[in-house]
């Protein structure tokens, strides 16, 4: 399979190349009507449109058309409101008083506490393995109650003040209460249901009360098309308006204006990670000679093709709460070649586990494993399966490719880098890391609590087992006449968000 | 001829059975579970233990295949491990465009490479032959992906006469998108096919049975298509059986180039989602397929020429 992915997506550059340049329409004002097809890569016919299932790039846009979340991420990855209409926490931060908007689903009826409080308790079913659970699972929902229609109290296992993050968590989508058969789902979305076949196609059309004001568009229909070349075929032969996630080669080479590429910067960070429990990385030095190895600019270059840009061993640039102070790591040879000598991994072979599980990951290996060389360190890149690769890294190996998309730097930490973390692929693994953690999520005031993420965030800087070398951009390419689209990171409230785009 | 057949039935109920046994042992040895495929770049242990047992991953594998095996005997292929929903209907729903895209195919590849092989063997050594051979060897030695992607990027992007892939149309409500996928697909059984049916018919021109013929005075066209023909086409039927398993089979890079939802997608998805009664239901259907189609290409071969058959 990814040999010949990468085969296919050579070729289509090579013969495409040389399209003639039609003159070029440019999306004006908003105009109203019309249907939009986006391609998108699927999951075949396993999909389903059960928005708390939601797990592929398609189904998280498809649930964000038809479904509403309590809170959604901004474009600096930090939790604004949505369904939520305001919150307030009590002076604790163990209880949050959240006030719905007025507004309806698609059936018409209203958007109550009492839905809200089914879909959480849904989502939390102790029998059922949702992947907004553990993000959520700091609610006491026992203690949790509607205080009149459009108001529920949350109470909270400890104090939370980033609580609106677990609000906007991936896949937290609110249904009505006693949902459970979503063959034809109802959510307050700005779109609502109207067709779907199995890894083919889902068509929905416009929900002229959203509470945000009614789409631009008439129809969406969601298409799906695994292969990159596919897409983007599609899209220059005008059988779609939008194909999503699209190579930094197919970007380079459509400059003629017969189709528009969009890109939202940050969106994925590329990194390499050292677990610290073992050695050889349980060394400060040796992780610390691996920083000083990598010479992030040539990564970006080749491996992201220059869709991207350089990052400093932390996640999240431009996110709120990055440490943007840290000075940039760069390049020092002979440095790296010193703390080599001093850790006693001179001649050391080292295995880098990577795999086709994500875009440029295997690139970034041989790269990097070049750049290594002559340092007195040997790297031999392994390239595992990809279908189970994020769960083999976890546990195996000492050094392994990385990648992450947006996510707010709370949810990163507390995913990735608490002691008791679920996925804590680094084993970074500190007392005072989790304690300095507890006191930013009890921290009520933002300057003190950026503080203590600055803090942590140089501590992870110095030390930790994360080289992020790169943030790619996300690339996506709409027909030239498609306004509307946003730059905001994925995964992020305003990407794929079809509510705002317009064809003009 | 009939036990013949009932002895083939036979064995082949054995291989069908072989086959998913294989296929279910060959993806128990595969890294990761549907758990693991499903958790993805999330893969928290506490988060895959849970979807494992919601899935019922955690009950001894012999156990699983033995239910799954008792469903297939009444008929029942069982859910996906995934979404739970039937796997007939993921056949269902994949056997439609894979059954439009294969039978087309057949009923333009059996007319066209008989005419081709036998214009060529009726015109042996001359120009329109060494035409005829230059072109099929010549196209027979380009993958199909390769000539997919030429194919595209000249008459759908570049020339824009036919849309370049299949994304959301409806195959048979909108033809235009089944003529370059057909074009990759028949690129190289006709060239095979039609090969068969040269050598076969040159072989048979020149056979006794149809110098005896010509001497009782047969019309030379009678000759040619009611003595020679068939002989010739004995061998290309058996080339014709697996070129149909090939078509059956998904032609996974076509469905994936042209963005074709058939079996061969199915199957790749089904794959690399661990989602093994998915898996196990094509194999089924595969193996049925396979079995059937070869037996149908060795009772027509008896029909046409029996004495090849006895070998067989």
């Amino acid at each position: 399979m990814p040999t010949r992915r990468h085969f296919l997506g050579l070729l289509s550059l090579a013969a495409l190349s040389g399209c003639a340049a039609p003159t070029a329409q440019q999306a004006a004002a908003p105009k109203n009507g019309g249907r939009l097809r986006a391609a998108f890569a699927g999951g075949g016919a396993k999909e389903v449109l059960d928005p708390h299932l939601a797990n592929l790039f398609v189904e998280a846009a498809r649930s964000k058309a038809l479904f509403d979340k309590l809170a959604d991420l901004g474009a600096d990855v930090s939790a604004q409101p949505r369904l939520a209409e305001k919150w307030e926490p009590d002076a604790t931060l163990t209880k949050w008083r959240i006030t719905l908007r007025d507004t309806k689903f698609h059936n018409g009826q209203p958007v109550r506490a009492e839905d809200v409080l089914a879909s959480y308790a849904r989502i939390l079913d102790p029998n059922r393995a949702f992947r907004a659970k553990s993000s959520l699972s700091l609610i006491d929902l026992a203690a949790s109650r509607a205080v009149d229609a459009r108001t529920v109290e949350f109470a909270l296992k400890r104090p939370f003040i980033e609580f609106p993050n677990a609000l906007a968590a991936f896949g937290a989508y609110i249904v009505p209460a006693g949902a459970e058969d979503f063959a034809h789902p109802v959510g307050s979305g700005p779109f609502s249901f109207v067709s779907f076949e199995p890894g083919k196609s889902v068509l929905l059309k416009k929900n002229p009360d959203y509470w945000e004001g009614a789409p631009h568009l008439d129809e969406l229909e969601f298409v799906i098309a695994n292969e990159e070349s596919a897409r983007a075929n599609a899209l220059l032969g005008g059988q779609v308006q939008y194909a999503h996630d699209l190579t930094p080669t197919t970007a380079r080479s459509h400059t003629d204006g017969r189709i528009a590429i969009h890109r939202s910067p940050n969106s994925a960070v590329q990194a390499f990670a050292m677990k610290l429990d073992r050695p050889p990385f349980d060394n400060r030095d040796l992780r610390e000679a691996m920083f000083l190895l990598a010479d992030r600019q040539q990564l970006v270059e080749s491996v992201l093709a220059g869709s991207g840009q350089v990052a400093n061993d932390l996640f999240g640039k431009g996110y709120q709460y990055y440490a943007d102070d840290i000075p940039q790591r760069t390049r020092d040879l002979d440095k790296a070649k010193f703390l080599i000598r001093k850790a006693g991994a001179e001649g050391l072979t080292v295995k880098l586990d990577t795999s086709t599980a994500a875009a440029g990951m295997v690139e970034a290996a041989t790269v990097f494993a070049d750049q290594v060389k002559g340092s007195g360190l040997t790297i031999e890149v392994v390239t595992g399966n990809k279908d189970s690769y994020w769960s083999d890294t976890l546990k195996n190996g000492s050094l392994s490719s990385f990648r992450s998309g947006a996510m707010p730097i709370e949810t990163h930490i507390a995913q990735r880098l608490l002691t008791d973390s679920g996925t804590n692929v680094t084993k970074w693994a500190r007392p005072e890391f989790d304690e300095l953690y507890r006191k930013a999520v009890s921290t009520v005031d933002p300057a003190e609590r950026a503080g203590v993420y600055r803090e942590m965030q140089r501590s992870l800087h110095a030390e930790g087992g994360y080289l992020m070398w790169g943030f790619a951009d996300w690339i996506v390419g709409a027909a030239p006449n498609v306004g509307g689209i946003s730059t905001a990171p994925a995964n992020t409230l305003d990407w794929a968000r079809f509510d705002k785009v317009w064809l003009g | 001829m009939t036990r013949y057949a009932l002895r083939r039935l036979a064995i082949g109920l054995v291989q069908v059975l072989a086959v998913v046994t294989a296929v279910f042992l060959l993806v128990q040895a595969l890294p990761g579970d549907a758990a693991v495929a499903l958790a993805g770049d999330n893969p928290d242990p506490r988060r895959i233990e849970e979807i494992r047992s919601a899935m019922g991953l955690d009950r001894p594998a012999l156990e699983r295949f033995g239910a799954w095996l008792g469903g297939l005997v009444r008929g029942d292929l069982g859910v996906s491990l995934v979404s739970g929903r039937p796997v007939v209907e993921f056949l269902t729903d994949g056997l439609g465009p894979t059954l439009v895209l294969a039978v087309l195919a057949l009923v333009l590849l059996v007319p066209l490479s008989v005419l081709l092989g036998v214009v060529a063997a009726l015109r042996e050594g001359g120009v329109v032959d060494r035409v005829l051979t230059t072109v099929t060897v010549g196209l027979h030695s380009i993958p199909e992906f390769a000539l997919a992607v030429v194919l595209i990027a000249v008459f759908g992007v570049q020339l824009r006469w036919l849309p370049p892939t299949a994304v959301g149309a409806d195959l048979l409500a909108q033809p235009q998108v089944l003529v370059l996928p057909l074009v990759v697909l028949l690129a190289r059984p006709v060239c095979s096919v039609s090969r068969l049916v040269r050598a076969g018919m040159v072989e048979a021109l020149a056979s006794d049975h149809v110098r005896h013929a010509r001497r009782l005075g047969i019309s030379e066209r009678r000759v040619r298509f009611a003595h020679a023909l068939p002989n010739a086409v004995a061998p290309a039927v058996q080339q014709l059986a697996r070129t149909t398993d090939w078509l059956l089979g998904g032609v996974i890079v076509v469905e994936a180039v042209f963005v074709i939802p058939g079996l061969g997608t199915i199957l790749v998805d089904a794959v690399a989602g661990r989602d093994l009664p998915v898996v196990q239901g094509l194999a089924v259907v595969f193996a049925v397929t396979t079995v059937l189609v070869n037996l149908v290409a060795d009772l027509i071969g008896f029909r046409l020429a029996p004495r090849s058959a006895v070998v067989a």
